[in-house]
C-alpha cells in the first residue's frame, strides 16, 4: 500500500496521486489518499487522479498545521493501515510532520525527493539532489517500514486517470491535543505563482542593482508569467524567499525559462532544469547557465531585458492596430 | 533561562569547487565550518541568554575536527560545547544522528528550556534533524520560525512562516524551535571571545560514554542506504548570440514568447 498524506486536497496532492499511481501499478500495491484536515473541499476532484482509497481523518482542530494533533492522528491511522511506502509533499507540512512520523515510526525517511520509482522487491527508489545539488542520489529504506520520501513540489507532471471506484472512507477524530496554541493568523500576500507560470523571467546578481528588477516585473507581466530569482538575489533582499528557483527555493518547469543575470551554480540548475525552454543572457561568455541553455545572449542582462520589453510592446501596438 | 543549541560542521561552500570534468565535488583542501544556517540559531540563543541570564550550550556530532567549530561557537558566546565524535557515528542518516543525539541529551542531562536548531544543512540539506530530535525527546516543535516574539517563564511566542501565512504560535517550555535565518543575525566573534574560546574546554563523549549500542547508530543503524550517486546531465546545445549577433538572439527571443503566448509549438 502506497499512502499519499496532505493537509489538503490541492496541486501538491494531485502531483503525488498521479505518480503514485504509476508506482502502484507496477508494484501491486494498493493507492490511498490520507487527508487530514478541517473540511472536505474539493474530495470529488481526487478521483481524478486514481486512488483506490480515500482516507478522510477531518476535526476543527485541522485548520492549520500543529504537530501533535497531526502526528497522533496520522500515526493511529498509519497503524492501523501499515502501509508500505508513504509520500508526502516537501511543504512546511510534509517537512515537519514526516521526520515527526519517520522518528515515530523508527523508519528512514528521504528529504526533497525529484524522483520516485520501485524496484522488484517493493524498495521505493528515492532520488534527491545531494551534496548541495552537486549530484543525485538514489536512496533506499531496506528494512524498514513503511518507507517514507517527501517530495519537491512541481516535480511531477498530473496526470488524470480513467475512473475508477475509489473508496471513501471516514476515520473517526477523537480530540487531538495539542501542547501548542496557536493564537492568530496573518495571511500573506499571493506568492510568485512561480509553479503555474507559462513563463518565468529569473533574475540574478548580474542585473547590478535591485531597481533593475523592476525590469523583469515589467517583461513578467507583458508575457504574464512570474518573476524568479536566484539565491543571491534573495541574500541580498532584492526579492522575496517565494522567488527563489532552486534547491533551497522552488522547482520550476515552465515552457521558457529566462535567466537574466544569473550565472548558474548548480543549486540553482537543480531547480530550473526541467524547463522546456532556458535562455540565458549574461555578459559572462563562460557562465555555467550558457551549458544549460537552448538560447544563449552574450550582454549586459538589464540592457538586454529592457530591450526585450521594447520589442514586445512595439509587437503589442502593431496588433492592436 | 537555558539554551541548548546544535550545530553542525559543514564544508565550506564558498569554496567549493566542481571538478568541470566529472562534475563532482573536489574534496581536498576544503575548509569545514559552522553550518551558516546554525548561526542564526546560535544568535537567538546568545542574545536572549544576555537579555534574560542562563546559559547556552551547543552540541554537535561529528568528526573531531567538529572542534574548531564548537570553538567558534564559544567565540560567539556559547558557554558550554559538547561533541559527540565516534568512528561508530560515521554514516548516521538522520533517525541515526536524531537517536544519538537524544541520547546524549539524556544521559548528559542537559538542561534547557529552548532547543534551537537551524531549519537545515546547506551539505545534507534535508531538515529532518530537529524535528525527528524533538519527537524522541517527546518534545513540542515549532518548525519555520520567523521570529521570536516574546519569551516568558514557561512559554514562548514564535512567529512561523508557512506558505500562506504568518501564524503566531504560543507554546509551553521546554520546546523545539527549528529557526529561519530572520531569527537574528550572527554577530562576529570578539577578540575576548576568541580568548575565551582558546581556553575553553570542549566536552567530547564516544558511544560508550553515552552508552549507545554502535549497532544502533553509523551505517549500521540508518534505515536509509545510498545506493546509487550519479551527476545529472545539464547539457543543453545552446546557440550563442554574441556582439553583433545579440539583436538577432533578442528577436529570437521574442519570437518565441509570442508562439508560447499564442500556444503554437516552439
Amino acid at each position: 500500500m502506497i499512502v499519499v498524506l496532505n493537509n489538503r486536497v490541492d496541486r501538491n496532492s494531485f502531483e503525488l496521486l498521479s505518480k503514485a499511481r504509476k508506482l502502484a501499478d507496477k508494484a501491486f500495491m494498493k493507492l490511498v489518499f490520507l487527508l487530514i484536515s478541517n473540511s472536505k473541499k474539493n474530495i470529488e476532484e481526487l478521483v481524478r487522479f486514481g486512488p483506490d482509497v480515500v482516507i478522510l481523518a477531518l476535526h476543527e482542530r485541522f485548520e492549520r498545521f500543529s504537530l501533535d494533533p497531526f502526528l497522533s492522528t496520522s500515526k493511529k491511522i498509519l497503524e492501523k493501515y501499515s502501509p508500505s511506502i508513504v509520500l508526502a509533499p516537501a511543504t512546511t507540512f510534509g517537512r515537519t510532520l514526516m521526520p515527526a512520523l519517520a522518528a515515530s515510526f523508527r523508519t528512514g525517511l528521504t528529504a526533497d525527493c525529484t524522483e520516485l520509482d520501485v524496484d522488484e522487491k517493493g524498495n521505493l527508489l528515492q532520488t534527491r539532489p545531494a551534496i548541495g545539488g552537486n549530484v543525485m542520489a538514489t536512496i533506499v529504506t531496506p528494512f524498514h517500514r513503511p518507507q517514507m520520501a517527501t517530495v519537491r513540489p512541481g516535480v511531477f507532471e498530473i496526470e488524470e486517470q480513467k475512473k475508477r471506484n475509489t473508496i471513501f472512507v471516514e476515520e473517526p477524530v477523537e480530540n487531538p491535543e495539542d501542547r501548542c496554541q496557536l493564537v492568530r493568523v496573518e495571511p500573506k500576500q499571493a506568492g510568485a505563482k512561480l509553479e503555474e507560470a507559462k513563463i518565468i523571467v529569473s533574475v540574478g546578481k548580474g542585473l547590478r542593482k535591485k531597481e533593475n528588477v523592476e525590469l523583469a516585473f515589467r517583461l513578467a507581466s507583458l508575457v504574464k508569467g512570474a518573476v524568479g530569482a536566484s539565491r543571491a538575489v534573495v541574500d541580498a533582499r532584492w526579492l522575496s524567499h517565494d522567488h527563489q528557483v532552486g534547491l533551497s527555493g522552488k522547482t520550476v518547469k515552465p515552457k521558457i525559462y529566462i535567466a537574466a543575470g544569473i550565472s548558474g551554480a548548480v543549486q540553482h540548475l537543480a531547480g530550473m532544469q526541467t524547463s522546456e525552454i532556458v535562455v540565458a543572457i549574461n555578459k559572462d561568455r563562460h557562465a555555467p547557465i550558457f551549458r544549460v541553455a537552448d538560447i544563449g545572449i552574450v550582454a549586459d542582462a538589464s540592457w538586454a531585458l529592457s530591450e526585450l520589453i521594447r520589442r514586445l510592446e512595439r509587437d503589442d501596438d502593431g496588433s492592436r492596430r | 533561562m537555558n539554551f541548548l543549541v546544535l550545530v553542525k560542521q559543514v564544508p565550506d561552500t564558498e569554496k567549493v569547487k566542481i571538478d568541470p570534468n566529472t562534475g563532482t565535488l573536489v574534496r581536498e583542501g576544503l575548509d569545514i565550518t559552522m553550518n551558516p544556517l546554525d548561526a542564526h540559531a546560535l544568535e537567538l540563543a546568545v542574545s536572549l541568554k544576555e537579555k534574560f541570564g542562563g546559559s547556552v550550550t551547543v552540541l554537535s556530532m561529528g568528526p573531531m575536527n567538529t572542534v574548531d567549530v564548537l570553538r567558534n561557537a564559544i567565540a560567539l558566546g556559547a558557554d558550554r560545547a559538547i561533541l559527540l565524535s565516534d568512528v561508530a557515528l560515521a554514516g548516521s542518516d538522520t533517525w541515526a544522528t536524531s537517536l544519538a543525539l537524544a541520547r546524549t541529551i539524556q544521559k548528559l542531562s542537559i538542561q534547557y528550556d529552548l532547543l534551537i536548531c537551524g531549519e537545515k544543512s546547506i551539505d545534507g540539506e534535508t531538515g529532518q534533524v530537529g524535528i525527528e530530535l524533538a519527537t524522541l525527546l517527546n518534545l513540542p516543535a515549532i518548525s519555520y520560525v520567523s521570529e521570536l516574539i516574546e519569551i516568558g517563564r514557561d512559554f514562548v511566542l514564535v512567529r512561523r512562516s508557512v506558505e500562506d501565512a504568518h501564524e503566531i504560535w504560543k507554546a509551553p517550555l521546554p520546546v523545539c524551535l527549528c529557526v529561519l535565518k530572520s531569527v537574528a543575525e550572527p554577530r562576529l566573534p570578539t577578540l575576548s571571545g576568541k580568548k575565551k574560546a582558546m581556553d575553553a574546554k570542549i566536552e567530547i563523549y564516544n558511544v560508550k560514554d553515552i552508552k549507545i549500542d554502535p549497532e544502533e547508530v553509523g551505517l549500521k543503524g540508518s534505515p536509509t542506504r545510498v545506493v546509487k550517486v550519479f551527476n545529472t546531465k545539464v547539457s543543453r546545445n545552446c546557440t550563442i548570440y554574441e556582439d553583433k549577433d545579440v539583436p538577432e538572439g533578442i528577436n529570437r527571443l521574442a519570437e518565441l514568447i509570442r508562439r508560447t503566448l499564442a500556444g503554437e509549438p516552439v
